[in-house]
C-alpha cells in the first residue's frame, strides 16, 4: 500500500445546445465555415451591448438540478479580462461571484460495490472563446463561430481520491448532463472538456500537495491515464525528496505520459468585476418550479422503469441508459410494439457490437427505431427466423426497410405443415436409427432430426411448427 | 439664409411643411455653417457633405411629414455614436479609420423620423476629458469665447448648437458630458435616466453611467429629441421598460409649488463665486414664481468623484480592451511580430496620454488585492450617493444648484493638471452614480460667460425637469442671447 493520498479536482466545460449564443442571436452550430456563425456581437465591435439568453441560464439550472445544486437566486455576470485573438472583446462573460448552482454531488457507484459522493463546488454559466489556428505562414487564423456558445463549468470539490474514481465520475456526470437534452457532451466534437488538478500528499499531512494542472486531455480513458501516470510521478518525486512545482502540463498519448508546459509563478489576474452591460437576474421559486417540471427522465429513473415495466435484469438497464441516444432508441423501438426483451437483447448484442466495429454513434448510422421494430416484430410473429434475422440485420443497418428485404429475398419462414410435413416424413425415412433412439428414451434425438430438417430447408423452416409435426410423424412410425 | 439663431424645431417644421424651405436647402446651410465655423471652433472631426445631401434629396423626394417635427432636420452627432458607413473614431487615433457596419439604436429611430445628419462632433477621446482637448482631431473653441474650452466631453455637440451651426445635437454623458458642455455654451442639455435611452451604438466608456442625450438651444427643442430616442430596446437590456410620454406636455404648468431642494454641498467653498451668484439668482427666480426652496444636503456627494473615477476608469479598462489592432481601426501590425508586440504597439500608439492614465488607473483598482479596498468600496460609495437622493426626494419634486464650479476655462490651462480636471465635475457625477436624470440650462452670465443651472430630478421623471427648466427659460429670455458670430 502506498502511503500517500491523492487529491483530485476535475473542472468540466459542457457546450450547451441551445439554438443561439449566449449573449448575441448567432446560431450555435459545430462544423459551419470559419466566421458564418458571428456578428457583431461576437466580433466585439464597438458600440454593441451582450443580451443574455434566457434558455442559457435554464440550461445552467437544469445542469444544477440534475447535480443536486443549490440554485443562486441572485444572479448577475462578471468580466473575466485577457487578451487574446480568440477573445475579442478581451473579456469573457461569465458568473464568477454568483454561479447558477453550487453545492451539489454526483454519487458514483465503485467496482467494489460501494458507492461515494464526488461533491461539486459550484457550476457557473459562460461564453466560449473563438478557436485559432496556426497557419504556419507566420500568422494565425481566428474562426469567432464557437466565439459566445454557452458552456457550463462543473467544478469539483477535490474529493476525488483516484484515477478510477476521476473515471467513474467523469462517466455519471456525463450520463447526468446528457440526459436532461441541454448538451451532446462528446469529447471528440469538443462538446465536453475536462480540466485536471491533481496533488498527492503523505497520510495524515495537514497540508494539501501542490497542485498540478493537467491540460490536452482529450477522452476520458486520456484523463485515466494521465492521473495514473501523475499520481505516481509525484510520488517518485516526492519519495525522491524533491519538491513538486506548481505547474501546467499537458497528457502525450503515445508515452501515456504527462510532459511540463509550462511553470506557474503566481495565480493569472483576471481583474473580474459584474459586467455592467447586463442586468441582475431574479431566479424565482416559480422558476425553478418549471425548469425542474421540464426536466427529462434521468438515467437512473429510466433504469427503474425498464425493470419494473420490461422486466430486464439490472445489467441490462445499465447498458441501454449509457447513452441518452440507445435510451431513447430502446424506448422508439419498443413504444413501436416490438418485444422489449428481444429488443433490449439485440440493442446489447449485435447493435452494440455494430458500433463498436464501425466506430459510430447510434445517431449517425442508418439504423432507425422503426426499421428495428420492424425486424424485431417479423420475429415475434414467426414471419422469420432468428437465424434469418441476422441478414435482416445487416440490411437495416444500410437503411433497407425489413419487411421489404425480407419479401424480396424471399426469407419468409417455412410454417406451412403441408409443406413440411413431406420434407419431415423423408428425413424420417433416411433415420431410423433416430426414431429407434427416440422411442428408447433419447430425447436428443429429436435435436438431431430438427436439424436435419433445417438443413434441408435452408434454416427457413419454422423450428416450432416442426417440432410438432416431428412428435406427431414420430409418434405414428 | 436661415438663422438658427431665430429658430427652434417648430418653427423649421413649419418652415419644412410650407415649403419655404426643402431639407435640401437647409441641410446645405447647416453645412456651410458647419463648414466655415471648422477653421474657428473646430467643432467637427466629420462633415458628410455627400451622405447628407443625398439623405435630405430622399426626403424631399418622399416630402416632409407634417406630423413629424423631426423630418427633414439636420443633426450632428458626436463621434462615439455609431453610424452605418459613416466614419467613427470616438475621437481616437486607434479608431481614425473606423467605419462602422451598423447603425446605434438613437440613429436608427432619429433616421426613421427623417433626419439628416451633417457630421459627427469633436470629443475629448472616448469621452474621457471635460474640455474635448484629449481629442485626437485637436481641440474645439468655446462658442462663447473661442480662446475658452468649449467642456466635454461632448464639446464639438455643444460649441455647434452654441454657435447657430446646427439646430440640435446628440451627445453623451458619464460623469457630466452633456450638462457641463452645455453649461460652459448657454445651451440646454439633457442627461436622460439611466435606462431610458439604449445604449447600444455608443462606444463604451463607463457602461453603467453611460446615456446618450440631446443638446439643444430650447427646452422645448430638447423634449422633442428625448422622446424621439428614448425606450426599451431588445439590444440593450439595461433599458427600462418605461413608458415615453409626450415631455412637452405639461411643460408650461409653471412651477407654483412645486418643492425644490438646493443641496448646501453644491455651494461649498471652492466653487466660483460669479457662478454661485448667477445661480442663486435664478434659484430666487423660482421662489418668486411661487415653488417652495429649501437647503438640502448631499453629504456624500464630495466623495462622488473618488468613486467615480475608480468606477468608471474600472469598467473603461475592461470596455476599451477590445481595441488590440486585431479586427478593426488602428494597427500596428508588421511582418514577423509577435503577438504581444502588436497589443503593445498598437495600444501604445493607439491610445492618448489620458485614456492610457485611466485604462491604468481602472485595471489598478480591479487588481487582485485591490479590488475590495477600490472598486469594491466605490460600488459601496455608490450607494451612499443614491440614498442621499432618494431621502432628498422624499419630499422635494426636483433639486436646482450650479452645473459647474466655474466657468469655461482657458484652452490649455489644465491640461498639466489632471486632478484639477477632475474636480470640474464635482456636481455633475453624482447623478450618473445615482442614474438620475439632470439637466444643465443657461442661468446667466458672468464675466461675459454662460453660467449653467442643473435641474435634478427623480428617476423617469423627466417631465418635471422639463417643465422646471421651461418655466425659467420663458421667463429670462436667455435663449435669446446668443454668441453673436454668424457663420
Amino acid at each position: 500500500m502506498s502511503s500517500f493520498e491523492t487529491t483530485i479536482g476535475l473542472e468540466v466545460h459542457v457546450e450547451l445546445k441551445t439554438k443561439s449564443k449566449a449573449f448575441s442571436l448567432s446560431p450555435v452550430n459545430f462544423g459551419d465555415p470559419a466566421n458564418e456563425n458571428t456578428n457583431v456581437i461576437d466580433w466585439g465591435y464597438p458600440g454593441v451591448l451582450p443580451s443574455a439568453n434566457k434558455g442559457a441560464l435554464e440550461s445552467g439550472m437544469m445542469a444544477a438540478l440534475a447535480l443536486n445544486a443549490q440554485i443562486t437566486r441572485d444572479v448577475h455576470w462578471d468580466r473575466k479580462n485577457y487578451f487574446y485573438p480568440d477573445n475579442p472583446k478581451s473579456y469573457q462573460v461569465t458568473q464568477q461571484q454568483t454561479p447558477i448552482g453550487h453545492d451539489g454531488y454526483v454519487e458514483i457507484k465503485k467496482e467494489d460495490g460501494t458507492s461515494k459522493r464526488i461533491g461539486i463546488k459550484e457550476l457557473h454559466v459562460e461564453e466560449d472563446a473563438g478557436k485559432n489556428s496556426h497557419s504556419g505562414k507566420g500568422y494565425s487564423l481566428v474562426d469567432l463561430n464557437r466565439q459566445g456558445t454557452p458552456l457550463v463549468e462543473i467544478v469539483s470539490q477535490p474529493n476525488i481520491s483516484s484515477p478510477d474514481e476521476a473515471y467513474l465520475y467523469l462517466e455519471k456526470l456525463r450520463q447526468l448532463i446528457q440526459f436532461t437534452g441541454i448538451s451532446d457532451v462528446k469529447m471528440q466534437e469538443g462538446s465536453m472538456r475536462v480540466d485536471i488538478n491533481i496533488s498527492v500528499r503523505p497520510i495524515g499531512a495537514e497540508k494539501y500537495g501542490t497542485k498540478v494542472e493537467i491540460k490536452n486531455v482529450n477522452s476520458f480513458q486520456y484523463a485515466k491515464n494521465a492521473l495514473a501516470y501523475e499520481e505516481q510521478r509525484q510520488r517518485d518525486e516526492l519519495m525522491a525528496g524533491h519538491i513538486i512545482g506548481q505547474e501546467t502540463r499537458r497528457f502525450d498519448e503515445p508515452t501515456k505520459s504527462t510532459i511540463l508546459m509550462r511553470v506557474k509563478e503566481g495565480a493569472d489576474d483576471y481583474r473580474y468585476f459584474p459586467e455592467p452591460d447586463l442586468p441582475v437576474i431574479h431566479v424565482s421559486d416559480e422558476w425553478i418550479k418549471a425548469v425542474k417540471s421540464s426536466l427529462p427522465e434521468t438515467a437512473d429513473d429510466r433504469i427503474a422503469r425498464y425493470i419494473n415495466k420490461f422486466a430486464l435484469s439490472k445489467k441490462e438497464a445499465a447498458v441501454l441508459t449509457q447513452t441518452l441516444e440507445m435510451a431513447n432508441f430502446y424506448d422508439q423501438v419498443v413504444d413501436d410494439g416490438a418485444d422489449p426483451k428481444r429488443t433490449a437483447n439485440y440493442l446489447i448484442g449485435d447493435v452494440n457490437a455494430y458500433l463498436n466495429e464501425t466506430q459510430l454513434d447510434l445517431q449517425d448510422t442508418k439504423l432507425t427505431p422503426g426499421h428495428l421494430s420492424g425486424m424485431i416484430k417479423l420475429i415475434d410473429n414467426g414471419t422469420i427466423s432468428t437465424k434469418q434475422a441476422k441478414k435482416v440485420f445487416t440490411a437495416i443497418t444500410d437503411g433497407e426497410e425489413p419487411k421489404a428485404y425480407v419479401e424480396k429475398n424471399g426469407l419468409v419462414q417455412l410454417s406451412d405443415p403441408n409443406k413440411l410435413t413431406p420434407i419431415i416424413n423423408q428425413i424420417l425415412d433416411d433415420n431410423q436409427q433416430s426414431i429407434d433412439d427416440f422411442k428408447g428414451g433419447k430425447d436428443r434425438a429429436i435435436g438431431y432430426l430438427t436439424g436435419q430438417v433445417m438443413k434441408k430447408t435452408h434454416g427457413n423452416a419454422n423450428p416450432k411448427i416442426v417440432h410438432e409435426i416431428l412428435l406427431a410423424e414420430l409418434k405414428k412410425r | 439664409m436661415t438663422d438658427f439663431f431665430n429658430e427652434n424645431l417648430t418653427s423649421l417644421h413649419k418652415k419644412l411643411v410650407d415649403k419655404e424651405i426643402s431639407a435640401t436647402e437647409l441641410t446645405k446651410e447647416a453645412l456651410n455653417k458647419s463648414k466655415s465655423s471648422q477653421s474657428e471652433i473646430n467643432a467637427f472631426i466629420t462633415i458628410d457633405d455627400e451622405g447628407a445631401l443625398k439623405r435630405a434629396a430622399e426626403i424631399d423626394a418622399v416630402g416632409i411629414d407634417p406630423d413629424n417635427i423631426l423630418s427633414g432636420i439636420p443633426f450632428a452627432i458626436k463621434d462615439n455614436i455609431v453610424t452605418k458607413g459613416l466614419k467613427t473614431t470616438a475621437a481616437s487615433h486607434i479608431l481614425d479609420n473606423f467605419v462602422p457596419v451598423y447603425d446605434a439604436t438613437v440613429i436608427e429611430k432619429l433616421n426613421e423620423l427623417g433626419i439628416v445628419t451633417i457630421g459627427k462632433t469633436n470629443m475629448d477621446e472616448f469621452a474621457m476629458g471635460g474640455s474635448t482637448e484629449t481629442s485626437y482631431f485637436g481641440k474645439t473653441a468655446n462658442a462663447w469665447d473661442h480662446t475658452k474650452v468649449p467642456g466635454g466631453s461632448s464639446g464639438g455637440s455643444a460649441s455647434s448648437v452654441a454657435s447657430g451651426v446646427i439646430p440640435v445635437a446628440l451627445g453623451s454623458d458619464t460623469g457630466g458630458s452633456i450638462r457641463q458642455p452645455a453649461a460652459f455654451n448657454g445651451i440646454v442639455g439633457l442627461k436622460p435616466t439611466y435606462g431610458r435611452v439604449s445604449r447600444w451604438g455608443l462606444i463604451a466608456f463607463g457602461s453603467s453611467l453611460d446615456q446618450i442625450g440631446p443638446l439643444t438651444r430650447t427646452v422645448e427643442d430638447n423634449a422633442r429629441v428625448l422622446a424621439a430616442i428614448s425606450g426599451k430596446d431588445q439590444r440593450d437590456t439595461t433599458t427600462e421598460d418605461q413608458s415615453v410620454p409626450d415631455f412637452t406636455k405639461g411643460i408650461k404648468k409653471g412651477v407654483k409649488d412645486l418643492r425644490i431642494g438646493v443641496p448646501k454641498e453644491y455651494f461649498a467653498k471652492g466653487i466660483d463665486e460669479g457662478v454661485k451668484d448667477v445661480v442663486k439668482k435664478a434659484i430666487a427666480k423660482y421662489e418668486s414664481s411661487g415653488a417652495k426652496v429649501d437647503e438640502v444636503s448631499l453629504p456624500h456627494s464630495k466623495y462622488g468623484i473618488a468613486a467615480y473615477y475608480i468606477l468608471a476608469s474600472s469598467e473603461a479598462s475592461s470596455n476599451l480592451e477590445r481595441f488590440d489592432g486585431i479586427r478593426y481601426g488602428f494597427s500596428a501590425r508588421q511582418d514577423g511580430q509577435t503577438l504581444e508586440d502588436l497589443y503593445v504597439r498598437t495600444r501604445s500608439e493607439g491610445f492618448g496620454d489620458e485614456v492610457k492614465r485611466r485604462i491604468m488607473l481602472g485595471t489598478f483598482a480591479l487588481s487582485a488585492g485591490f479590488y475590495d479596498a477600490y472598486f469594491k468600496k466605490a460600488a459601496q460609495v455608490r450607494t451612499l450617493i443614491v440614498n442621499d437622493f432618494a431621502k432628498v426626494f422624499e419630499n422635494h419634486d426636483i433639486i436646482l444648484g450650479p452645473t459647474t464650479t466655474s466657468p469655461a476655462f482657458d484652452l490649455g490651462s489644465e491640461n498639466d493638471d489632471p486632478v484639477k480636471m477632475y474636480m470640474n465635475d464635482l456636481l455633475t457625477i453624482p447623478l450618473n452614480l445615482a442614474g438620475l436624470p439632470g439637466m444643465s440650462i443657461n442661468a446667466g452670465f458672468t464675466d461675459g460667460l454662460p453660467v449653467g443651472l442643473q435641474i435634478i430630478g427623480k428617476r423617469f421623471d423627466e417631465s418635471t425637469i422639463y417643465k422646471t427648466a421651461y418655466a425659467f427659460e420663458q421667463d429670462s429670455q436667455l435663449f435669446t442671447k446668443h454668441p453673436g458670430v454668424n457663420f
